[in-house]
């Protein structure tokens, strides 16, 4: 037995059988995706950049409640409300300080109304830190511009809420 | 005067000549580092700049170039500037004595092989003066580190040349070559060539002898309190050795600028590009060490330096010289 493992040791063929087996390997397919232009998929409930919804005929969906706000266990929410003319409550200040968020994702399960939600996403680095604080203007943009998918993965993700 | 500056000229350009090549050649090899050991673990490695990623050093050296050189307050700054200095032109002036072709050699001087060692022993100092100028504890113990593996696997490795030397007759790294011509040394110094191999890994600190830059245990070792163009130039430094390393295990064992077979198609091709084709199967060979084996414990990297690769190659030394005696093959005769 210990002569068996010195000449093992000797002529390194655990060495040697490691190095053919990482040869092998070098030739299979890869595992991993070419990243910036191929992507992985995501699933219904990835929470990636936040985005503020409106209804189809263009109203925000926002009604102010302030659960969000209070909820977030970072507290990167902001909200002032206002009444407005038609007598509804809605938000004149709806801030999100992208630093601060965690992405738990409390802030979409409060909202009664699914206006608050966290999109797909999750490529929105900037090169200030200005930039992540997003505004109102800046979610309610979010929102136009990923509406299908988030109506999409709400619709998807409905019958588990 | 006229022809002082003549040959300073002519000098200058046959560095250039040399040390350009080489230093392209570096950053390529950092690049084909990464991509061996990317496709070992089934991953893509750096394939977005230029095609196939070629030019991801220069990129990755574009970065450097600009980031912010940090030098730390309680710091020796002139030790610490001058480290990694040290460190890229030892490992740059030591292409000036290898052989890429006949008569193709910057310096083909006789005691070459006495020159490359004085060399890179020197290397030592460049990340002794890093790790102590650095004035941190990380640094300084891995330079500490450094300097004992360094000088240990160097000892061994003289016994290796030592070995060689006996079967040349000769210090001259183009003389090492052509005794080749017959039988390439790796052949009959087989268990001689394996321990270069492996103390070569030692000596340019690769995995598994890296020791001295142990993430895990001591952040980056010497390199730690470097950033920006003074890091790139360790590292350029180190992969330069690494190269070096390369071109001298081929020199020594495999038949320089040789071809294996002396037939029309493969003599037909310059010697150059067989001593580069000889580097590059070495390097790989090297990467792949690197992507295959774990890190080895600081006591049995010790343990194998001294108790196990000098006694055998001593005894190599023996063996080959009674070798050549009995069958009266002594070169010089």
């Amino acid at each position: 037995m210990k002569i068996s493992r010195l000449l093992k040791t000797i002529f390194m063929i655990d060495f040697l059988t490691g190095l053919l087996i990482a040869i092998k390997e070098t030739f299979k397919a890869k595992k991993t995706i070419n990243y910036p232009f191929e992507k992985g998929s995501l699933g219904t409930r990835s929470r990636g950049e936040h985005a503020l919804r409106r209804y189809p005929n263009g109203e925000e969906r926002c009604i102010a409640c302030k659960l969000c706000e209070a909820v977030c266990p970072a507290q990167a929410i902001t909200i002032e409300s206002k009444e407005r003319d038609d007598g509804s409550r809605k938000t004149v200040r709806y801030d999100i300080d992208m630093l601060k968020c965690i992405y738990c994702g409390l802030c979409e399960e409060s909202c009664p109304v699914d206006a608050i939600v966290q999109g797909p996403n999750f490529e929105f680095a900037t090169e200030s830190r200005e930039e992540l604080y997003y505004t109102k203007e800046k979610l309610l943009e979010n929102g136009d511009r990923w509406e299908n998918i988030l109506a999409a993965n709400i619709k998807a993700d409905s019958s588990h809420r | 005067m006229e022809s002082y500056f003549s040959i300073l000229f002519t000098e200058v350009y046959k560095i250039l000549f040399i040390l350009v090549p080489v230093l392209v050649s570096v950053a390529m090899i950092v690049w084909l580092d990464r991509r061996v050991w990317a496709f070992v673990q089934k991953r893509r490695g750096p394939n977005v700049v230029g095609p196939f990623g070629l030019f991801q050093s220069l990129a990755d050296a574009l970065k450097y170039i600009f980031k912010e050189i940090i030098i730390p307050a309680s710091s020796n700054k002139l030790v610490f500037v001058l480290a990694p200095v040290v460190t890229m032109t030892l490992a740059l002036i030591s292409w000036a004595v290898i052989p890429f072709g006949e008569d193709f050699v910057l310096a083909d001087i006789n005691v070459g092989i006495l020159y490359l060692f004085a060399v890179s022993s020197l290397g030592v100092y460049g990340i002794i003066m890093g790790g102590w100028a650095s004035n941190s504890k990380y640094p300084f113990l891995g330079a500490i580190r450094s300097a004992a593996q360094m000088v240990s696997y160097e000892v061994s490795i003289g016994v290796i040349i030592i070995n060689v030397l006996l079967c040349v007759g000769s210090l001259n790294l183009s003389d090492i070559v052509m005794a080749q011509q017959n039988l390439w040394f790796v052949i009959p110094l087989f268990p001689m060539f394996v321990i270069f191999f492996i103390s070569a890994l030692a000596e340019t600190n690769r995995p598994p002898f890296d020791l001295p830059e142990a993430e895990a245990e001591l952040v980056a070792g010497y390199q730690t309190e470097y950033s920006g163009m003074m890091y790139a130039m360790f590292w350029l430094g180190e992969y330069a050795n690494i190269l070096l390393m390369c071109a001298m295990g081929s020199v020594l064992f495999l038949g320089g600028w040789l071809s294996p077979i002396d037939i029309f198609p493969f003599n037909a091709i310059p010697g150059p590009f067989w001593l580069i084709f000889k580097i590059l199967l070495l390097f790989i060979l090297i990467a792949l060490v690197k992507a295959t084996v774990p890190r080895y414990r600081y006591d049995q990297l010790m343990k194998l330096g001294w108790k196990i690769f000098l006694p055998f190659s001593l005894f190599y030394v023996v063996l080959t010289s009674s070798f050549l005696i009995y069958f009266d093959l002594l070169p010089g005769k």
